[in-house]
């Protein structure tokens, strides 16, 4: 005599786990580990940089000047990638491109993030007024073209580190604020928010000890998408010349460098490109199996 | 609706009028911009002869002053490499871009609208799971990449398109393609995520039980209120497309604004970048504000609102 | 005796999931005559939502599916249309109102062309004859002044005369059929009483046959001239509405009344039904009801019971009865 539970017939019905099929789960879990996988691969290739690389990024050779890689009729296991027009061995370049990339898109969300969130919870929280003007000022800093910002700080401070991270950060701050501003409001009228009000706490205390808490689930999947975008950024920056400069890698600049060898070298600008395209799929995917799994149905409070 | 359109216009100067603040602060960042101007030969007098011509060697308040009235009266300084008037350049170099932009800004929205409701009303199907795909996939892989892959393959391999020049419309094939892969993606994406929430809402439900043929349901009904969610975007949206035609007249050497940027970026002519930074925020701004009242437009509950 | 409009036979309606098949309407048969209201009451997930939109032919896309029965209209079989000839039915022969009245109005268009929308479509008028005609439609469901809220948008509309609009548009083109699928349930109980007197109001002026789907007992009291008792996909018992709360046969309709808590008798526990109804994909064998029957015999573990006929107008599927 069984009497089991019943998923509701006539409202929408949503996917429960104990249903789902085997094969399904299977699949959602293989979208995680491979886009786990591909960042951690990537963070070990940029810490191990200079003992991974087979050769340094800037050793040039006039000999070996734009030689094909492995697999491709002419080249050899000497060269894994081949070799660019200035026979620079591409396998260690896009190596070392891994850690410029990392590095920038790192520190950048550091600080991005965390003005980013600050404002957000503030304008949440606080509203009216402030909320009014630090919204302005975000849909202003969203609509702005970046890349025309990085080329005026390119001209002024010069090409550089910290010139890409100022470039990225000064505007890039804006997507978070709006994000954590909603799940503030979404929070604000919580039975413990009112009671920590009741008991007399400050707004900063408030913020700081019950709001933010609260929403760092969103805050770690858009950090997670986060790292791809900065690095698609920084890349374009880069491919345009207002990037990290030479003889430093990133896969920005390869792509440049590829630009006029394209009928004769096309694996110099193909393979950086690829690569930047699997990271920031990677950063998607996590960001998303992330979000699913941190869905309120199945948070702890 | 008249009180919403001139508190938004106020604000909109006010933005304006920030930014200006910016750029000005930023072009001094590096303390004395003439440093940038200086070239091998040039003496300590010409230097100052040129700092006096800039009103450098007046105050910081003074300099904004004339910064401020210079520009509200279109005059936006001399090149320092080309010799000639910043505004001539502009002239010459905006209608390029526009030939570029316009067309692919029409047919980037006519794609991304009809993809993106053709993916919604077949949800699930090959068609709808493609579109998918390829929207990820578009947002992964840089633009500027993704050009040079389709030179590499229309230009360099099939020999089927051309990579640069601007005298026939087959010119126009590949720039235009690749600025509408910047703005695609996600554009579609959004059209239809907002596009399947509408189509699960209750009037939708209705205007089906009230017997309307699907057309009038979808088109009628659910588009007029899924596009209210992309518009808000639409901001953010022109931002990516200004980088995107950066890139793109980068790529294909097309002697816009873009291109012009780049140029006056590395020989550090920054009357030129800042005129077009300033510019292009001017546009940027206006085309948000008519966002905004369009967006009022679309939604009566704004305008109605008494805010 | 009015005619009868509509006669369903065996409907069968059912849901195919990644997980399976749901039987939402497993087999079930009633009829609705002219100016009658018949109400179908149960539980929520016991398939009167589903039945309603079956008989429009309106089921969710991907998964649900007709697969068995016919739904007679006026003597056509609703089984038969195709596309083009079922739209045409739908909103001028058979209309619906929803339960959310928030969300039935495009929040876009103004009241008066939602429901412009409706007469134009169905009834062919020179256009001069459309505003009367919308006009008309929201005096018969009582709203005051219409011709001032031609012009305003759902959100400037309270709850109730969202409803109302709801309602006009469902009787602009003057249906045979309405079907109500918990109109009540979103609104104020004070409202309730007075959206309720509507519905026999509407009746009485155009004879529309209602088929009232609630998962309220009381509400059924009010309006309901006859009730089918839903239960896990299956009618379990049909009757006058008076007959049913005199003498219901069937124990989940006996339980059902029962739970309706009332301000004069003197208990002051809730009367609840223990258990949970059966899941739609792994249907016990036998009575539905059965796990959760007090009166439970073995006969009913194993079969189910066939319909009963008890009177002309009654009829009840239970082993007990005989």
């Amino acid at each position: 005599m069984q009497t089991t539970m019943v998923p509701n017939v006539e409202a929408k019905s949503k996917p429960r786990y104990t249903g789902i099929s085997r094969r399904r789960r299977i699949l959602k879990n293989l979208a995680m580990i491979i886009p786990a996988a591909v960042f951690i691969l990537l963070i070990l290739t940029a810490i191990l940089a200079p003992w991974l690389a087979p050769y340094p990024y800037d050793k040039t050779s006039m000999t070996e000047r734009r030689l094909p890689p492995a697999f491709v009729e002419g080249g050899s296991m000497k060269h894994f990638l081949g070799t660019d027009n200035l026979g620079r061995d591409v396998l260690s370049r896009v190596i070392y491109g891994a850690r410029v990339s990392l590095s920038v898109s790192l520190m950048v969300i550091a600080i991005t993030s965390g003005i980013g969130t600050a404002l957000g919870i503030t304008a949440g929280y606080l509203g009216g007024r402030t909320d009014a003007f630090i919204m302005r000022i975000t849909d202003i800093a969203l609509s702005f073209p970046g890349l025309l910002l990085a080329m005026l700080l390119a001209v002024s401070l010069g090409p550089g580190f910290f010139t890409v991270v100022l470039a990225l950060s000064i505007l890039g701050w804006s997507g978070y604020t709006r994000l954590i501003r909603g799940e503030t409001l979404r929070i604000r009228n919580s039975d413990f928010v009112a009671q920590a009000r009741i008991a007399g706490a400050s707004p900063f205390r408030i913020m700081l000890r019950h709001i933010f808490p609260n929403i760092l689930n969103p805050l770690i999947v858009v950090v997670t998408m986060a790292v791809g975008f900065m690095i698609l950024a920084e890349s374009g920056m880069s491919y345009l010349g207002i990037g990290i400069p030479p003889p430093m890698p990133s896969w920005g600049s390869m792509v440049a460098d590829g630009r006029n060898d394209l009928d004769r070298a096309w694996w110099i600008s193909m393979f950086p490109g690829i690569l930047i395209g699997l990271v920031v799929m990677s950063g998607n995917f996590l960001g998303d199996w992330l979000r699913d799994k941190m869905d309120p149905r199945l948070r702890q409070l | 609706m008249l009180r919403f359109i001139i508190l938004r216009l106020l604000q909109t100067i006010l933005a304006l009028f920030g930014i200006m603040v910016m750029v000005f602060f930023l072009v001094r960042a590096s303390g004395d911009p003439t440093v940038l101007m200086r070239s091998s030969t040039s003496t300590p007098e010409q230097m100052a002869i040129i700092q006096h011509k800039l009103g450098l060697d007046k105050s910081y308040a003074e300099q904004f002053w004339i910064y401020l009235k210079d520009y509200t009266r279109g005059d936006f300084g001399y090149s320092f490499i080309q010799q000639r008037p910043v505004v001539t350049m502009i002239k010459e170099a905006l209608p390029n871009t526009l030939k570029l932009g316009i067309p692919s800004f029409v047919i980037g929205m006519l794609l991304s609208l009809s993809l993106g409701v053709l993916a919604a009303t077949r949800r699930d199907s090959i068609f709808d799971n493609g579109i998918k795909f390829l929207a990820v996939l578009g947002q992964a892989l840089p633009g500027f990449w993704v050009a040079i892959m389709a030179v590499l393959i229309f230009s360099v391999h099939w020999k089927l398109l051309p990579a640069a020049g601007m005298d026939s419309p087959i010119n126009y094939v590949l720039p235009v393609g690749t600025m509408v892969f910047f703005m695609l993606p996600m554009m579609m994406r959004l059209v239809r995520s907002s596009m399947l929430d509408v189509l699960d809402s209750e009037y939708v439900k209705l205007a089906r039980i009230k017997g309307l043929p699907e057309r009038i349901v979808i088109w009628k009904h659910a588009f007029r209120n899924a596009l209210i969610a992309p518009l808000t975007t639409a901001g953010m949206m022109l931002a990516g497309m200004v980088g995107g035609a950066i890139i793109t007249e980068n790529i294909f050497n097309w002697p816009g604004m873009g291109r012009l940027a780049i140029s006056s970026t590395f020989s550090r002519d920054f009357p030129v970048v800042q005129t077009i930074t300033i510019l292009v925020a001017i546009i940027v701004l206006g085309m948000n504000l008519l966002v905004d009242i369009s967006y009022a437009y679309v939604d009566p509950q704004i305008r109605y609102q008494k805010s | 005796m009015n005619e009868i409009i509509l006669q369903v036979e065996d409907l069968r309606t059912s849901f195919f999931t990644r997980m399976g098949e749901v039987k939402a309407v497993d087999g079930i048969s009633f009829y609705v005559r002219a100016g009658e209201t018949f109400g179908i009451v149960g539980e929520s997930g016991c398939g009167k939502s589903v039945t309603g939109l079956s008989i429009l032919r309106l089921l969710p896309e991907p998964g649900g599916r007709i697969i068995g029965g016919k739904i007679i209209l006026e003597g056509r079989n609703l089984m038969e249309l195709n596309k083009k000839q079922m739209r045409a039915y739908r909103g001028k022969m058979i209309s619906m109102i929803l339960q959310d009245p928030m969300s039935s109005l495009n929040p876009v268009y103004q009241i008066g062309d939602q429901i412009a929308e409706s007469v134009r479509l169905h009834q062919g008028l020179p256009e001069n004859m459309v505003e009367p005609e919308v006009i008309s439609a929201l005096r018969l469901l009582r709203i005051p002044s219409p011709e001032m809220i031609l012009k305003e948008y759902p959100f400037q509309l309270s709850g109730g005369m969202r409803q109302r609009v709801v309602g006009s548009v469902a009787m602009s083109c003057h249906p045979r059929l309405l079907i109500a699928d918990e109109p009540t349930t979103a609104l104020d109980a004070t409202i309730q009483a007075q959206y309720i007197a509507l519905f026999e109001d509407i009746q009485q002026k155009t004879n529309v046959a209602i088929i009232f789907i609630t998962h309220d007992f009381g509400v059924v009291s009010r309006i309901c001239d006859r009730v089918g008792v839903m239960y896990a996909g299956k009618i379990v018992e049909t009757a006058p509405t008076r007959e049913i709360f005199k003498a219901p046969r069937h124990p989940y309709t006996s339980a059902l009344i029962h739970s309706v808590p009332s301000l004069d008798k003197k208990d002051d526990r809730l009367f609840s039904i223990e258990g949970q109804p059966p899941s739609m994909m792994n249907l016990p064998p036998g009575c539905r009801f059965c796990p959760r029957c007090t009166f439970s015999m073995d006969v009913c573990k194993e079969q189910e019971p066939p319909e009963i006929k008890l009177t002309e107008d009654h009829s009840v599927s239970c082993w007990r009865v005989k």
